[in-house]
């Protein structure tokens, strides 16, 4: 190979390491404070304060978390699987952080701009729950295999009900790639697809809270029967690449959300008189990050407010009820589509 | 190209690798999770053919879905791994006559006028906004269309027939009428009686 390709290659390498950098940094840190801002929310809808000890108002609360957990000691269970104990954490942050390449942040502003970007989300977030299940198993203890059975099936289940309103959106969009779905939404709020696909939207984002094993669907973590799931034999470092997997996950799928349902970085005053000119110098990433904010939020709001599901609940719900409103939505949306139902299906 | 040789050649060893360990590892699950990552680096092959469709199908239905269920299953049986190994030499001359048979097979097929390298077309580079999807998409759905409807009633018929033998009635099993569940009120469950308050004596 001659020497002028080689230090092609290495910029280009260069280049998408720079790039992934970009994508992560603000990832962790999302993550850092998505925990704050959980506790302060929640703390606030149960009229308490949350932490507010360290640093100003209790800002700099995560940055002392992630130092307490990188200082702890991660203990191996004498009679686990210690290769596999200690791979299941990587398994479980690596689809998490790999899904992000083809997320599209603006016009254009994407990673790796592939063709079948949806398809490529939902095979990796798919491969999410090989980190649970070796965990649970790996670990040789009761509770953790109770928690891996439940999680890997209800992950399986809700899988399901999340492809079938990923088929909508990208019957409506004519294209599985993402910049192109939200290109497809352009012209205002009521062109998003929420609005045509709103059980689909539903049923999405509620997939996705199971997906991540969020409440009210934290049956795999359940602290009252099952101690805390999968990770309960996890210490230190081990126990925050699971955690930072989870919170990495919640960010994912409220980033999809506002991707495919709510316009993404399209400006919800487009075409609309006043508005629309004034607020024309907002970033497509403000409003990106602004909707995503928004489904992050429903999610702590959840925790907040309900209780946790009963197991054989969760499953009938998935397998008896979304699924079954799913196909009967996308049979509807077929006959809009070949009807060319104005303005989202012309 | 020299890098694309690279990457194949990567993958092409972890995946004989894998695959090798597939039936040589004495833990059934660490097997299923070496086929997972033969599985993984398959679809890394496809992606160098262009199959971009395929590849990723490929780890969303295998290894997304299937290997999943087969470790649910492999974690819960928690096989005793002695008494597999009892029967390697009662059983090794069936083995090697079957694998002997798939040698042969092989090779008949492989010899074959229609594998010679030089019968085959050469494979078409295709230019970067090439969609390998929507050309699959729109062969599946003129071309194909009947096999295509065919098989996807056949996998219909076998879901159902799958369902319909799990859930027929057998004894031993305890199953939830949800309809009565909600249908229960604190009447039917709590009785709460007013009666005089009595004293000790």
């Amino acid at each position: 190979m001659s020497e002028t390709s080689l230090i092609d290659w290495i910029i280009t390498g260069g280049i998408i390491l720079a790039k992934i950098v970009v994508i992560v940094l603000p990832l962790m840190l999302g993550v850092a404070y998505l925990t704050y801002a959980e506790r302060k929310i929640i703390g606030y809808m149960q009229l308490r304060i949350g932490p507010n000890r360290v640093g100003p108002r209790g800002w700099l609360q995560p940055i002392a978390d992630a130092v307490k957990l990188l200082m702890k000691e991660v203990i191996v269970p004498t009679r686990s699987n210690n290769y596999l104990f200690l791979i299941a954490p990587m398994l479980a942050i690596a689809p998490a952080l790999a899904a992000w390449a083809v997320i599209p942040f603006g016009d254009g502003l994407v990673l790796a701009d592939v063709d079948a970007s949806l398809l490529y989300i939902l095979a990796l977030t798919s491969m999410g729950v090989y980190g649970v299940l070796i965990a649970g198993w790996a670990s040789n203890s009761k509770y953790a295999f109770l928690s891996t059975m439940r999680s890997a099936a209800q992950i399986v289940s809700y899988e399901i009900a999340m492809g079938f309103a990923l088929v909508g959106v990208l019957m409506a969009a004519g294209s599985l790639n993402l910049g192109e779905i939200v290109e497809g939404q352009r012209g205002g709020l009521l062109h998003w697809y929420w609005l045509p696909l709103f059980p689909l939207f539903v049923i999405y984002f509620i997939s996705g809270v199971a997906e991540t094993n969020r409440a009210p669907f934290d049956v795999a973590e359940g602290e009252s029967e099952i101690v805390a799931g999968f990770h309960v034999e996890y210490s230190g470092m081990a126990f925050a690449v699971f955690f930072l997997a989870e919170y990495a996950n919640m960010i994912l799928i409220a980033f999809l959300a506002a991707l495919m349902f709510m316009g993404g970085w399209l400006s919800p005053f487009e075409g609309i008189p006043v508005l629309q000119p004034m607020f024309a110098w907002v970033p497509g990433l403000v409003w990106l990050a602004a909707k995503a904010c928004l489904f992050l939020f429903f999610y702590l709001w959840f925790r907040a407010t309900f209780p946790r599901y009963r197991y054989d609940q969760i499953m009938r719900l998935g397998w008896k009820v979304f699924i079954p409103l799913t196909i009967v939505w996308l049979v509807l949306e077929g006959a809009a589509v070949a009807g060319g139902l104005g303005p989202w299906f012309d | 190209m020299a890098f694309e040789k690279l990457v194949f050649y990567t993958f092409a060893t972890i995946l004989v690798y894998a695959a090798t360990r597939v039936i040589t590892v004495r833990n059934p699950v660490h097997a299923a999770l070496h086929l997972v990552l033969a599985f993984f680096t398959c679809a890394a092959l496809w992606m160098l053919l262009e199959a971009e469709f395929l590849a990723i199908t490929l780890v969303l239905v295998y290894v997304g879905a299937v290997m999943v269920l087969f470790l649910f299953v492999v974690m819960m049986l928690d096989i005793n791994l002695a008494p597999l190994r009892e029967g390697f030499m009662k059983y090794l001359p069936v083995g090697l006559l079957v694998a002997g048979l798939m040698m042969v097979e092989m090779i008949l097929v492989l010899r074959s006028k229609s594998f010679d390298a030089a019968s085959m077309p050469e494979p078409l580079r295709h230019a970067a906004d090439y969609s390998n999807t929507r050309e699959l998409g729109s062969v599946l759905y003129t071309d194909y269309v009947y096999p295509f409807e065919i098989a996807s009633v056949i996998l219909v018929v076998a879901i159902i027939a799958a369902i319909a033998l799990t859930m027929r009635k057998r004894p031993g099993t305890k199953m939830q009428n949800p309809a009565e569940q909600v249908k229960v009120r604190s009447q039917d469950r709590i009785r709460v009686l007013k009666m005089e308050a009595e004293s000790k004596d």
